[in-house]
């Protein structure tokens, strides 16, 4: 199943092996997810400075957890490439 | 103290610091150095195979010191096979590919994996199959390191408990009371409510192996280096421990949250995406522990293997100090991961003992 996704990914003519694509991919999630957590915090922060220790815990433990979901994916791009 | 001697303490300590990290660098760098130069013809620089040795296990310990050659002291082997348990050192299995042979099968190590082989050395895969492996591997013994210090420091905090009791805190107990009491206040009194007190040694457990392993495996030099909580196998064990937990505690509540969904017509839709969800849940911890640190860790090994694969000295300023750059940020995800495993754990054993409302 891995071999007839690569090879028909070969054959619209990109080289190497789809595990680096889906890495990248995985990597532009978490980029777009964890920027979204920040800037929100961020913005609460700038609303109510007093609250700013409850909401940077919050934030880290979204940005764990949204960092997991993409880790997943590297994972499984790992195993494509091998 | 006066003045003037305070000031100069706290730079000396950042300076410290600064040492610290700097020559711990230099540290992995000749160990790497040391693997080129043993070898007699100049062998191309593979980061791929030399980042897989470092971050995987073997069944050797390797002893690096700068300015002299690397050792490998060989662990011992253990095998449960079907005619009885074998133990021998694994000296006898390297270099790779060496066969070696006691009463019952003949063995061989590929690919650090160790399979039976028959008397002309070819591979049989239904006899390897059949044996299961108990060595004390690499990572086996980074997890006795880490448990020895482990037991050092609470079996010693805890006689100083009992010893003080009422009396405020002192020395090595003082310096874990802020994280214990971190563990008991925001992580499991806001998810397990008041009957936490079953839980907590669990969660501190949990808690402090994830944490000081992960600690250790950014250490270059002795006591750590090992890639513990980045393998697969370590991680699935803890999981696995979290799963019995949580689905033995369960009360009705929670088994009714599964099987008897709210609007009952539901049902065939709801029972599936619950019952995979007491299994994904544990799964995901698992993973998302494993892939974090391995992860950290290839991509620091990649930083100073970029000094090899472009085979010049000017790289080195700057790879050195995007790895310190990074161990700053792996020393936050070590801490971070250990807290986020042991907050969903505190998470889903507080939905598996809550109380109906």
């Amino acid at each position: 199943m891995t071999g007839m996704i690569g090879t028909l990914v070969q054959a619209v003519g990109m080289h190497g092996n789809i595990g680096a694509l889906s890495a990248g991919l995985a990597a532009i999630g978490a980029g777009i997810g964890i920027g979204q957590i920040g800037g929100k915090a961020v913005e609460a922060i700038a609303r109510q400075p007093e609250a700013i220790s409850k909401i940077q815990t919050n934030m880290i433990i979204a940005a764990a957890l949204v960092e997991g979901v993409a880790l997943f994916a590297v994972v499984v791009a790992a195993f494509l490439s091998n | 103290m006066a003045n003037g001697s305070i000031l100069n303490l706290k730079t000396f300590r950042i300076s410290l610091i600064c040492a610290f990290f700097l020559i711990a660098g230099a540290f992995s760098q000749s160990a790497f150095s040391q693997e080129k130069a043993s070898d007699n013809k100049e062998k191309k620089f593979d980061a791929k195979e030399v980042i897989l040795e470092h971050i995987g296990d073997s069944h050797a310990w390797p002893f690096a010191f700068p300015f002299v050659e690397e050792r490998h002291i060989p662990l011992p082997v253990i095998l449960y096979t079907d005619k009885g348990l074998e133990v021998f050192s694994s000296g006898h299995l390297f270099p790779e590919g060496t066969v070696y042979s006691t009463a019952n099968h003949s063995y061989k190590l590929e690919a650090n994996k160790i399979k039976v082989v028959d008397a002309s050395g070819k591979i049989d895969e239904e006899g390897s199959k059949k044996i299961v492996d108990l060595s004390i591997t690499r990572n086996v013994v980074s997890m006795f390191m880490g448990i020895a210090i482990l037991l050092i420091v609470f079996l010693s905090i805890s006689s100083t408990y009992k010893k003080r009791e009422g009396k405020a805190p002192k020395g090595l107990q003082s310096w874990m009371e802020p994280l214990i009491l971190f563990v008991r206040d925001d992580i499991a009194i806001p998810n397990m409510g008041y009957k936490y007190a079953r839980f907590m040694p669990l969660l501190l457990t949990v808690f402090f192996f994830i944490l000081l392993n992960n600690l250790l495996g950014m250490v270059p030099f002795f006591p750590g280096g090992f890639n513990l909580t980045g393998n697969i196998a370590v991680t699935a064990v803890l999981s696995v421990i979290i799963f019995f937990v949580v689905n033995l505690n369960g009360n009705k509540t929670y088994w009714k949250h599964i099987f008897v969904p709210n609007p009952w017509w539901l049902f065939i839709i709801m029972i599936p995406v619950e019952v995979v969800g007491i299994f994904s849940k544990p799964i995901a911890l698992m993973i998302r522990l494993f892939a974090n640190i391995t992860a950290g860790h290839i991509l620091i090994l990649s930083l100073i293997s970029l000094i090899f694969i472009l085979n010049t000295i000017w790289v080195s300023p700057v790879s050195v100090i995007f790895v310190v750059f990074m161990d700053a940020i792996e020393l936050l995800v070590a801490f971070l991961q250990a807290y986020i495993f042991t907050l969903l754990s505190a998470l889903f054993i507080g939905m598996a003992i809550e109380e109906h409302h």
